[in-house]
C-alpha cells in the first residue's frame, strides 16, 4: 500500500439546522504524511475546524451532522468505522490541540488527574503510580517547572501559556501519529506563543508525529507547515508546498489574505490592500465560485464565476479558479506583488 | 503638529485588593505604574505589549474612564486627571473611545440608530436635518448602508459592528479617539478593511489617535509614533522608523523577534533568530524590583535589581531615543534577530 499516512478523500460535512442546511465542508481533498506538518488556513467560517473535528469523528455524537467522504488514516478507514473503533485511535493515535484550554480541560478536576485519565484509558493495565508517573514526565516534557506539583492544580491555576503546555502534554501522553492543534496558539501573547510553536516543532521531531495546524494566522503557518491548504467558503481553494504557496500564491482570495496583513519583515506600504466585502454564509453560498461576489477578477471570463463552481486542479500546487493559469501568474506579477 | 494634545506625566493607576469582613486593603494591582508620554495633535501614537502590560488601562485613563491614583493627565492644556463626571462631560465631545469586542460594546436591545445617536442627544449638539438623517450620514461615512439604520446589533457581522463603534466614536467629532484593540477581534481581510477606514477618517477629520494593540506588525502599520509597555511601565518610546529599525530595549527585541513572519522560506534557510523569553509576565501585584524586565531579560546585572532606570535618551548613541534600560541594545546585537525589509519575491 502506498497510501499516505492520512488522506482526506472528498470529504463533505453538511449540518441540518432549522435555518436551512450548513455546507461546512464541501468535497475536501488532502493529504498528509508521517513527520510532516499541514496548515490549514482560513477566515472564521471557512470549514477549517469542521475538517479537523470530521477526522477526530467529533461529529458523530451530534445528530444532525452528516458526514460523507473518506478518511483514511494509517489504512485504517475512518467515515465508516464503528464507534468503538474511532474511541480506540481519538487520544491515542490521534490527539487534538484546543484553542482555549480553559474550556477544553475540565475544572473540577486535576490537571494532572485528566493526564492521567487519557493515559490509563488506552493502556487499561497501567496502574496509577505508572500512570502519574507517565504524566509528570509529559508534563516535565513540555517545559512545566516543578511539574509534580502542578500536577495537582488546577487548570485555572495556570497562566495562559502554562495551559497551553498543559494541554499539549495531555494531547502527546499516548504518542499521536497525528495531532492536530486547532488556532493553539490565538488567545496567547506573541512572546508565549513563539515558545508553544517551538515546542510544537520540537515535539514533532522527536516523536515523527503528522500535525495539522488549522490557523488564521499567515505568519504561524510560515513558521511550521511543509504544505499548505487554504479553505474558504467550505472549500479548498489552493493547496501546494508552503515556500510556493507563500512565493507564487495563486488564487484572488490567498492574494487577498497576504494584502491584509501589515508584515514586519518589509517596508511600510501606505494601505493595505484587503478583500472587499465579508465571508459569506455556509447557508446561503454565492452561486458557481464562493469567492466571486468578493473578487476583483471575477467575470473576466465570461460568467464561468458566477454559475460553474471552480474544481481544485491537480499537481502539487492546485486552486479552484476560472482564471487561466497564464493569466494568474501575470495579474500576480504585474497587479498583486508590487502591493505585497 | 508639534502641539501636544494629550499630556501625561507620572500617571498611575492601582486597582486594590481588599480582604475580609472589612474591606482592609492588603495590596494593589500596579496596573499603570508611572508613564510620562505625550501624544501630538493630528498623530497616530501606538500602545504595545503583553497582555496585562497596563495598556488598556492606560487607554482608560486617557479617556477618563477610570480615575488616575496619582499623576496627572492633560488635554488641551487643562489638567483633567481630578475632574468629577459632571466636570468631564463637556469633554466626553473632545475624545471618544473605540471598544475591542464588537459584541460586548454595542447594546443588544437598541438599535444602530439609537446606538450612535446617544452622543449625540446627551451632549444636546444640533442636528439642523434631523437625528436619523446625521446618523444616516455617520453611517455611510464608516462605509455601512444608510438604511440599516433600525437594525440591531445582532444582524451585522463583526467587522460591521465594529464600524458601528467607529461611528458612535465620530459622531460627536472628537479629536482625540483611544482605540483599544479595535481590530484584534475581527477575521484578517476585515481587519485590512478597517485598519484603511481609520486611516482615511484621520486624514479626513484630522484626527488624533492612541492606538492600543498586542499585534506589532498593525500598530507598526497605522502609527507615527510607538511607546512599548511591560508591566505598567512605558520600556521604549519612538518614531515608528526608529523604534522598528533600532530597537534600543531588550523587551522590545524580543517581542519583535517573537512575531510571526509569512515567509517559509526564511524559516528554512534558518534566519529565524528568536530572542526566545522564558517565563511570563511577572505578577503587577509584586512586580521585580529595579528594571521590570530583568528577571526575564538576557542582559541583565546587579544594578538592573537595585536602581529602576529612566526613560531617557543616550546622548553617545546616534540612533538612540527615549529607553528605559541601563544596558540597551546596540545595532549588530539588534539585527541578529531579524533581517531587514527583503523584496518582494
Amino acid at each position: 500500500m502506498s497510501r499516505p499516512f492520512l488522506e482526506v478523500k472528498d470529504l463533505t460535512v453538511r449540518f441540518e439546522t432549522d435555518d436551512g442546511i450548513v455546507q461546512a465542508v464541501t468535497e475536501s481533498n488532502f493529504s498528509l504524511e508521517a513527520g510532516k506538518t499541514l496548515g490549514i488556513v482560513g477566515e472564521s467560517g471557512s470549514g477549517k475546524s469542521v475538517t479537523s473535528l470530521a477526522i477526530l469523528g467529533l461529529h458523530r455524537t451530534r445528530s444532525n451532522a452528516k458526514v460523507s467522504g473518506e478518511i483514511w488514516l494509517d489504512d485504517q478507514e475512518l467515515v465508516t468505522a464503528t464507534n468503538d473503533d474511532v474511541r480506540a485511535l481519538r487520544g491515542g493515535k490521534m490527539a487534538m490541540i484546543f484553542q482555549d484550554p480553559l474550556s477544553a480541560m475540565h475544572p473540577y478536576f486535576t490537571v494532572g488527574a485528566q493526564i492521567v485519565e487519557a493515559y490509563r484509558v488506552h493502556h487499561p493495565g497501567v496502574n496509577k503510580k505508572v500512570a502519574r508517573e507517565r504524566a509528570i514526565d509529559m508534563l516535565a516534557r513540555v517545559g512545566i517547572p516543578q511539574p509534580a506539583r502542578r500536577f495537582n492544580d488546577y487548570a485555572h491555576q495556570f497562566s495562559g501559556g502554562m495551559r497551553q503546555r498543559a494541554m499539549i502534554a495531555m494531547a502527546l501522553v499516548n504518542d499521536p501519529k497525528l495531532l492536530i492543534a486547532d488556532e493553539p496558539t490565538t488567545a496567547l501573547d506573541v512572546t508565549v506563543q513563539a515558545q508553544i510553536l517551538d515546542l510544537i516543532r520540537d515535539l514533532q521531531e522527536e516523536f515523527g508525529s503528522a500535525v495539522i495546524m488549522i490557523t488564521h494566522d499567515l505568519g504561524v503557518v510560515a513558521e511550521l507547515a511543509d504544505d499548505v491548504v487554504v479553505m474558504y467558503g467550505g472549500k479548498i481553494i489552493e493547496r501546494g508546498p508552503a515556500v510556493d504557496l507563500f512565493q507564487r500564491p495563486q488564487h484572488p482570495y490567498t492574494w487577498g489574505l497576504l494584502g491584509s496583513m501589515p508584515r514586519l519583515d518589509r517596508d511600510v506600504r501606505d494601505r493595505l490592500t484587503p478583500v472587499k466585502g465579508s465571508p459569506p454564509s455556509l447557508i446561503n453560498l454565492p452561486s458557481g465560485c464562493a469567492f466571486h461576489p468578493r473578487c476583483p477578477y471575477a467575470g473576466r471570463n465570461g460568467d464561468r464565476s458566477f454559475t460553474e463552481t471552480p474544481v481544485l486542479g491537480g499537481g502539487v500546487h492546485a486552486v479552484a479558479c476560472h482564471l487561466p493559469a497564464e493569466e494568474r501568474t501575470r495579474l500576480f506579477q504585474e497587479e498583486v506583488a508590487p502591493n505585497l | 503638529m508639534s502641539e501636544n494634545l494629550l499630556e501625561v506625566t507620572g500617571l498611575q493607576k492601582h486597582f486594590p485588593i481588599t480582604k475580609g469582613l472589612f474591606k482592609r486593603q492588603v495590596g494593589a494591582v500596579r496596573a499603570v505604574d508611572g508613564i510620562d508620554l505625550n501624544v501630538q495633535a493630528g498623530e497616530t501614537l501606538g500602545l504595545v505589549g503583553e497582555s496585562g502590560c497596563g495598556k488598556s488601562t492606560a487607554g482608560r485613563l486617557f479617556t477618563r474612564i477610570l480615575e488616575p491614583t496619582g499623576g496627572k493627565i492633560v488635554f488641551e492644556g487643562e489638567d483633567i486627571s481630578r475632574k468629577s463626571v459632571t466636570q468631564m462631560r463637556p469633554l466626553r465631545r473632545d475624545v471618544q473611545m473605540i471598544f475591542q469586542d464588537p459584541y460586548s460594546s454595542l447594546n443588544p436591545r437598541h438599535t444602530v440608530g439609537s446606538i450612535i445617536s446617544a452622543p449625540l442627544q446627551i451632549q444636546n449638539i444640533p442636528t439642523p436635518q434631523g437625528l436619523k438623517k446625521a446618523v444616516q450620514e455617520l453611517l455611510e461615512l464608516v462605509g455601512l448602508n444608510p438604511e440599516h439604520y433600525n437594525r440591531y446589533p445582532h444582524e451585522f457581522s463583526g467587522g460591521q459592528r465594529q464600524r458601528i463603534g467607529i461611528a458612535r466614536a465620530l459622531a460627536l467629532r472628537p479629536k482625540l479617539i483611544v482605540a483599544d484593540e479595535p481590530v484584534s477581534a475581527l477575521d484578517v481581510s476585515i481587519q485590512a478593511q478597517v485598519v484603511n477606514l481609520l486611516e482615511d477618517l484621520q486624514s479626513e477629520f484630522d484626527l488624533t489617535y492612541v492606538f492600543i494593540a498586542h499585534d506589532l506588525s498593525v500598530v507598526r502599520h497605522i502609527s507615527d509614533r510607538v511607546a512599548v509597555m511591560y508591566l505598567g511601565k512605558v520600556m521604549e518610546i519612538a518614531h515608528r522608523d526608529d523604534l522598528y529599525k533600532n530597537p534600543r530595549h531588550p523587551y522590545t527585541v524580543a517581542l519583535m523577534s517573537a512575531v510571526p513572519v509569512p515567509d517559509p522560506v526564511r524559516r528554512d534557510r534558518g534566519q529565524r533568530n528568536r530572542v526566545l523569553l522564558t517565563g511570563d509576565v511577572p505578577s503587577p501585584i509584586n512586580p521585580p524590583s529595579g528594571c521590570r524586565f530583568r528577571t526575564r531579560c538576557w542582559k541583565a546585572q546587579d544594578i538592573c535589581a537595585t536602581e529602576e532606570p529612566p526613560l531617557v535618551t543616550r546622548l553617545d548613541d546616534p540612533d538612540s531615543h527615549l529607553t528605559a534600560c541601563h544596558f540597551p541594545v546596540v545595532d549588530d546585537e539588534a539585527v541578529a534577530g531579524r533581517t531587514p525589509a527583503e523584496t518582494p519575491a
